[in-house]
């Protein structure tokens, strides 16, 4: 039985636990709204990004000229999973269920007899992949939009794959992060980003347009600049979704805590007022049988 | 709004401009070419330059816009630009200070791919003064 003095203890520090978890959720709830808005800003570019390659995709499709980011190597031996997670922990399931996706899809992979190789971005992503696949992690990526996220830190990790897979490392590209769908449900997505899947068929997309387009300078310079570009955006915008994911799962996360730890005050200062209900009977207890007995 | 263009500007970040103007003229990677209603449809690479939006008899809006694409159907015009400036924005003072600490780490920079990126990013901060 602890003594009135350790119940007090008790319940100053789950107080300034809860202090702590109730701040962190408000402050979590305000960027995610932030969060919010910045992905829904980013969402005209991509749109339009998208639409304008499938019109080029559509024009190109069946030509044996196609670059490799559209048409892929031809090959599937080497994959290289991108794993989005975020620096920082106390965000519930969040970093755990994107690896668990992750993870699971790499054992796949490697069932199959391919190789994978495994590029992080986030620390929480990194250390929990490190457990499991050490070797095939070939790089990771730390503090990204760390204050704000950018376009350019979208660019850099782009920069990396394509090196990457100018250089032949790989053959099949996929990302993994959380799509945002509200603060208590975020899903875990594979995107597939080489070679590019067009959404919609191309076909679709002349006919929007409803004429055929010129090109200015020709086909093949333009999609040899829109697709890096493109990378950039597909990146860019998972990035975005991960971010406010986390935001999401955190104030989820935090308002559970805080409510957890109001219920661990209630019950600890009912143990607190019996013991000292029982203390003060014991004290009394003692005084009269004092009395009596003189 | 017979004879009017939908002109929208978006970079990677946010939507910049989007409406109805008489003519807008675009810095494509081959030249200059103005987009009026009924225009051939067209994509195109942009090169370092400013955007005119021609509204109402006159220039309205002047943007700079550094790298990207623009695709023109007959109704619509549409630019993703990679960064976009408004020339009234740019600030003279900010972007000497700027080429100057560019060319500072350029100085100290070593391997190609790192001076390959200072070297565009000056290509772009002079241009911008360019208009500033």
């Amino acid at each position: 039985m602890p003594s009135l003095k350790q119940y007090r203890t008790r319940i100053a520090s789950v107080k300034s636990t809860q202090k702590i978890t109730s701040a962190m959720k408000m402050v979590a709830a305000a960027k995610l709204r932030r969060a919010q808005e910045k992905a829904e800003a980013a969402r005209p570019y991509a749109e339009r990004m998208s639409r304008m390659l499938g019109s080029l995709a559509g024009s190109l499709s069946g030509g044996a000229g196609a670059p490799a980011l559209l048409a892929g190597t031809g090959r599937s031996e080497v994959h290289l999973v991108v794993v989005a997670t975020s620096d920082r922990g106390l965000c519930g399931a969040f970093n755990s269920s994107i690896v668990r996706g992750a993870r699971a899809h790499v054992r796949q992979l490697l069932s199959e007899g391919k190789q994978v190789r495994i590029f992080c971005v986030g620390r929480k992503g990194r250390d929990q992949l490190r457990r499991d696949f050490a070797k095939l992690i070939v790089g990771s990526m730390e503090d990204v939009g760390r204050r704000s996220l950018s376009f350019a830190d979208a660019q850099r990790i782009t920069d990396r794959i394509l090196q990457m897979f100018a250089a032949g490392e790989f053959d099949v590209c996929s990302l993994f992060y959380a799509r945002f769908r509200s603060a208590i449900t975020q899903i875990v997505t594979r995107q597939q980003l080489i070679p590019f899947a067009i959404e919609g068929g191309a076909g679709e997309a002349t006919a929007a347009g409803g004429a055929v387009y010129e090109y200015e300078p020709d086909e093949e310079q333009i999609l040899a600049e829109l697709l890096p570009r493109n990378l950039s955006v597909q990146v860019f915008r998972a990035l975005l979704e991960n971010n406010a994911s986390e935001q999401g799962a955190r104030m989820t996360a935090m308002d559970n805590a805080t409510r957890n730890a109001g219920d661990m005050i209630k019950r600890l200062t009912l143990s607190y007022n019996r013991q000292r209900q029982a203390s003060i009977t014991k004290e009394l207890i003692e005084i009269i049988s004092g009395a009596e007995a003189v | 709004m017979a004879d009017k263009v939908e002109f929208e500007l978006v970079s990677p970040e946010r939507l910049l401009l989007s409406r109805s103007v008489d003519m807008v003229v675009v810095p494509g990677a081959e030249g200059d070419f103005g987009v009026l209603r009924g225009h051939a449809p067209l994509i195109s690479t942009l090169r370092l330059g400013v955007i005119d939006v021609h509204d109402a008899g006159g220039v309205s809006d002047r943007i700079f816009v550094a790298g990207g694409f623009a695709e023109v159907t007959a109704e619509r015009c549409t630019v993703l630009a990679e960064q976009a400036v408004p020339v009234a924005d740019l600030d003279r003072a900010g972007i000497e200070d700027e080429i100057r600490s560019l060319r500072d780490s350029l100085a100290v920079a070593d391997g190609d791919a790192e001076r390959g990126a200072l070297a565009a990013r000056i290509a772009v901060a002079e241009a911008k003064l360019a208009y500033a």
